[in-house]
Formats: structure tokens, C-alpha cells, sequence
């Protein structure tokens, strides 16, 4: 099996492990994401899915969290990283995005002053962060007149649409999407699949995509890691681990999935 | 004008039947003029739709958790409404609710065994002493370890608090559950668990049930019939599987398209709804679906279409019913798939 983590991939883990105290929650040899890919990292809550998140958000240590290993970016290792140092990463070079949206927004302000205030905490003029916004918002296809909303009057589907528009105007290189669709209705969950495709064709975005349901990693992976009990299980492109998966924990995840016409009903 | 109802034609007194029912938030139509029929158990009915499409305030209305603006809900014949005292609490009993989040409805200061037993003293069920015993006996019912009543709700993962709300449901024996969203807030392990464990109470106690979701997926295997909602009314109802394999109104495809699914040969060609729902507190003139529908023409932007049998079994309200019905039983019927050929009648 070819190395996942070769040296062209755009985030590469090498021997990854985020600990509490002496126990271990993740430990991953190799992973990586090459530049425009998406990449699926499925698993069932407890798996070690999130903890991997915060690891390269270099935000395990909130949690009380130990990382050893390595996570580089375009080369650069950050695991050594000041917090000073990263938060000129996280962010701006890595976003991220998480399953409840409206928890990325305060809801005492507008949308807009939220995005404004992490454009311009990333260097960015009060005219260039008023004209990255707009036109971030175009992108994912909203109209820029929502930014004077504030988070209630916005549906998860738009909110979630503006947080990735942050990702956007930043020209994030790594889109972390933590069950970026789990609390949305299926016709939005279709749309926001739809636009990280999007992103990854058109800014040749990469995406890591954490979820637990198989289904939607289908639809939207090139490749997809199966993680269980912190550890990745199995890892290949997404076609070949759904429909001949070498792990039978796969294919426990797979036969979770409701199916649509199970033909004998109830 | 009265909608024929969604749901189950069978002879006799239907379990549940809801008539032209209406429920309004101020200018918002929650709910406008929605026929539907529940009969006995075991039985499903699924209500499909987006948030905003009044499945979630058709079932608290059922339970009487929401003023009702018009129309009737008949339990065994009786008008819900009308009920009061002794009357009005058998009917509590009778009917019960699961919620989308237990950890929104199971207190977290209450230990589980006490959850689950609170209703039975509160109907007088059975004895305070025995309640803690029997309390113990539905925590195995739906799949738990008996010593759970011991332990809070923060102590157990999601699914298992979803099967203490459950059980804290079954304990005063009812025979109509509103389910409603029960695993959105899942992941889909448990999901299936808790979907099986619907399957197993269904045949055991001969339950009825309203099944909310958003989600077609999960209807296939636990409703016999399935109404599609959208913007407060029925667009479409009929046989789940027949529903699924051959929508007739273009709302139901689209949200038949937009479940992710495994088998790339099984996704059927992604329709698009542009937009988003509109505001009900002011829809659009003519067939209140037409902005985002992909098939309008002009007569759908001033005439409302009734909801009307398209084929046996089948209610839809959508003036090219036929049309789409056609179209999506060539496209999506495959008598190959799973060996079992889907017929439309």
C-alpha cells in the first residue's frame, strides 16, 4: 500500500499521539491531505475523530490533552509551534468548522462583525476585510446583505454557509469540517456538500471531513481513514473501502447506514 | 374545503385521525389544513419535511402541547379537544411523545429509575413501592442494563438516554408514540440501534406511531405509509415504499435525492431546490412550492393545487403529478435491486 503521508501531501501526520495523562486517544501513524482533495475521516463518537481535529488546530491542550508526533503543513512542522506562532496558522491557513454553527457566532452580534473581526485579526485592512467578506460571501452564495443579520435570524444551513465564507476570504489552505452537516436538514446537508466540492475544484481547497455516516462520505470523499478506538483502522479511496471494506468495523459502519429502499418495509 | 387525509384508508375507526387541521404563531401557518390517518397499531406513519414544515407541531398538537386554530384531532373517535378530566388524563396516558434531544427532556438532576418511574406514580399506575421494579423492567425492555436506574442521564451515552426516554414513554403503556426526530442528534450507530428497538416495541406492543424526520431514509423500514410536508401542508402522501421508489411531486424527489447514500450506482440524479423555504407567514401565491420548483409553469403561480389521488393509494398536490410520477418510476424503478420489484399501484 502506497504511503498516505508522502512528502507532496499539503497536511501531513506522522505518528500522532494525543494523550490524557498516560492514557492514549489517538495514535495515528500516517495521514495526510494532498492539495484539493477531500479527505473523510469516519468513525463513531469516542473514536478519536475530534481529538485528531484539535490536535492540528493545535488546540489539544484546552481540553488538558498532550500531542506528540508530527503535523506539517506545506512542510512546516507545528507541533513545535509558540501559540503565537499558531495562531497565525489556525484560522487563517487551517479553518475550521463544526457541527453546530450557531456556536461560532456570538449571538449578540451581527455575523458580519464576527467575520470582520477575524479578517482583520489576520492583517487585513477595514477595506479589505469589508471587500474579502462580500465577496466570500458571494462564493458560497449568499447574499453580503446577511452579514447585518445577527445568528438567530439565520438559518444552520446560511450560518454554516457563512462560516466556511470566513474560510474563504482567508484563503484558508485546510478546511477542517468537523459533522459540518449532522445538525442540518438533508436538502441543506446536500448543499453544503455541494459547495465544499466547490471549494476543493475551484480554490483547490483541501478538506478534512469528519463524520460518522458513511453515506455522506460516499457522496463527497476521494479518500476516507476509519478510525476506531483512536486508531485509523483502514484508509483508501473512498469508492474501494465502501464497497469492499478490509475492516469488518467498516463494515459495521456501513451496514448502520439507513438504506433507502430496503424493499420489505415493516 | 376538507383534504382527504394522508395515511391509512383502512375500514373501521382509525386510531388517530386528524382533520383540516390548522395551527397558527401569530401570521405564521404552521399548520394549514392537514388530513391525516393513523390506524391501530402496529403501525407507522412517517411526516417528512424540512424545519419550518410543521411536522414537529403536527405531533405536539396530536398531544394537545399546542393551541389548535382549526380543524379536529379524533383519538378512538373522540375529539382530543373536547377531553377534560378523568377523560383528558387517560388520553395523556394514551398518547406519549420522544423528543429529538433526551438530554432536553430527561432531568439531569433525577436519577434514571426515577425518570422512568415518575410517570407511573403520577397515573397511579402501579404502587410507589413496585414503580422502582417496574421502572427497572423497561430500562430491560429497551435494551438496558436494569442497574442503569441507578445513574444520571450524564453518566450514559446519547443512545442510551434515547432508550430512557423511551422507556419513560412505554411505561404508562400507550398506544400511540410521537417520535419525534428521535435519532437526528445520533450518529448513525446508535441510530440503527434505536431504529431496531422501534422495530422490536412496534411487534411487541402493537404500537402506533407518527415518525418525524426530516430524513426519507428512515422511514423505509419502520412506516407502512408516509406523508411528505412543506410549508405547513401535505404535498404528497402514500405507501413509504412506493413514495420512495416513485415520488409524484417534485418536493418529494428532491428530498428523495438529497439522502446521501453508499452505492453510487443507486443515487438518483440530484435535484436542486434553489432558495430556501419561504416565509409562511406570507406564501406565495398559487402552489406555494412553485418558486423552488424546478417543474413550475404559469398555472402553478396562481392556481393552488388540490391534494388528489394521482394513483391508488397515492395523494399529491401538484398540478403535474402524473407527469412526474412517470418520469420517476422510469427513472428510478430497478426491479434488480435487493430482488424485491417495486410495483406503483
Amino acid at each position: 500500500m502506497p504511503s498516505d503521508a508522502s512528502p507532496g501531501l499539503r497536511l501531513s501526520i506522522t505518528n500522532l499521539q494525543v494523550s490524557f495523562g498516560e492514557r492514549p486517544v489517538v495514535r495515528i501513524a500516517e495521514f495526510g491531505l494532498a492539495e484539493a482533495e477531500i479527505v473523510g475521516l469516519a468513525g463513531d463518537s469516542g473514536s478519536g475523530k475530534s481529538m485528531t481535529t484539535l490536535a492540528v488546530l493545535g488546540l489539544a491542550h484546552t481540553v488538558g490533552a498532550r500531542v506528540s508526533g508530527s503535523i506539517r503543513l506545506d512542510g512546516t512542522e507545528l507541533t513545535g509551534l509558540s501559540q503565537r506562532e499558531l495562531r497565525e496558522v489556525r484560522g487563517r491557513r487551517i479553518a475550521a468548522i463544526f457541527q453546530s454553527p450557531a456556536m461560532a457566532f456570538s449571538p449578540v452580534f451581527q455575523v458580519g462583525s464576527v467575520v470582520h473581526r477575524a479578517l482583520r485579526l489576520h492583517g487585513m485592512s477595514k477595506a479589505e476585510a469589508t471587500g474579502a467578506a462580500a465577496r466570500a460571501m458571494r462564493q458560497v452564495l449568499l447574499s453580503p446583505a446577511l452579514l447585518d443579520r445577527y445568528p438567530s435570524q439565520l438559518s444552520g444551513g446560511q450560518l454554516q454557509r457563512v462560516a466556511i465564507a470566513l474560510a474563504v476570504a482567508l484563503r484558508a489552505e485546510v478546511l477542517l469540517a468537523d459533522e459540518p452537516t449532522s445538525a442540518l436538514d438533508v436538502t441543506v446537508q446536500a448543499e453544503v456538500l455541494e459547495l465544499l466540492r466547490e471549494l476543493r475544484d475551484r480554490e483547490g481547497m483541501s478538506v478534512l471531513f469528519i463524520s460518522h455516516d458513511l453515506a455522506v462520505v460516499a457522496e463527497l470523499c476521494d479518500r476516507v481513514a476509519i478510525m476506531q478506538d483512536g486508531r485509523i483502522v483502514e484508509q483508501g479511496p473512498t469508492g474501494q473501502v465502501v464497497t469492499a471494506p478490509a475492516s469488518p468495523y467498516t463494515a459495521e459502519l456501513l451496514a448502520a447506514v439507513p438504506r433507502l429502499q430496503a424493499g420489505t418495509g415493516p | 374545503m376538507t383534504q382527504p387525509p394522508a395515511g391509512d384508508g383502512a375500514d373501521g375507526t382509525p386510531l388517530l385521525e386528524v382533520t383540516d387541521l390548522a395551527v397558527r404563531f401569530g401570521p405564521v401557518r404552521a399548520v394549514d389544513g392537514v388530513s391525516l390517518r393513523l390506524a391501530a397499531g402496529p403501525f407507522g406513519l412517517g411526516l417528512v419535511g424540512e424545519s419550518g414544515s410543521g411536522k414537529s407541531t403536527i405531533g405536539r398538537a396530536v398531544l394537545r402541547l399546542v393551541a389548535v386554530a382549526g380543524g379536529h384531532i379524533r383519538f378512538e373517535g373522540k375529539d382530543v379537544a373536547a377531553l377534560r378530566g378523568p377523560a383528558l388524563k387517560q388520553y395523556r396516558r394514551a398518547a406519549q411523545i420522544v423528543f429529538q434531544d433526551p438530554d432536553n427532556s430527561l432531568d439531569p438532576r433525577m436519577r434514571v429509575g426515577a425518570s422512568v418511574a415518575e410517570p407511573l406514580n403520577a397515573h397511579r399506575i402501579v404502587g410507589r413501592r413496585s414503580a422502582a421494579g417496574r421502572a427497572r423492567e423497561l430500562l430491560a425492555e429497551v435494551g438496558l442494563d436494569p442497574e442503569f436506574a441507578g445513574r444520571y442521564p450524564h453518566q450514559l451515552s446519547g443512545g442510551q438516554r434515547q432508550r430512557v426516554a423511551i422507556a419513560r414513554a412505554l411505561s404508562v403503556e400507550p398506544r400511540l408514540l410521537v417520535l419525534d426526530e428521535p435519532t437526528s442528534a445520533l450518529d448513525v450507530k446508535a441510530q440503527a440501534r434505536i431504529l431496531a428497538l422501534i422495530a422490536r416495541l412496534r411487534a411487541d406492543r402493537s404500537l402506533a406511531y407518527l415518525l418525524i424526520t426530516h430524513n426519507l431514509g428512515i422511514v423505509s423500514e419502520l412506516c407502512e405509509r408516509t406523508a411528505v410536508l412543506y410549508l405547513g401542508r401535505v404535498v404528497e402522501s402514500g405507501a413509504t415504499s412506493e413514495l420512495l421508489s416513485a415520488p409524484a411531486h417534485p418536493y418529494t424527489q428532491a428530498l428523495r435525492s438529497a439522502v446521501p447514500e453508499i452505492d453510487a450506482a443507486a443515487r438518483p440524479a440530484r435535484v436542486v431546490l434553489p432558495g430556501d423555504p419561504p416565509d409562511a407567514s406570507s406564501p406565495p401565491p398559487g402552489c406555494v412550492f412553485h418558486p423552488r420548483c424546478p417543474l413550475a409553469v404559469d398555472r402553478c403561480k396562481t392556481e393552488v393545487p388540490r391534494l388528489r389521488a394521482a394513483a391508488p393509494g397515492r395523494l399529491v398536490a401538484c398540478h403535474r403529478a402524473e407527469e412526474v410520477l412517470a418520469a420517476s418510476a422510469r427513472g428510478t424503478l430497478d426491479p434488480g435491486r435487493d430482488g424485491q420489484p417495486q410495483g406503483t399501484g
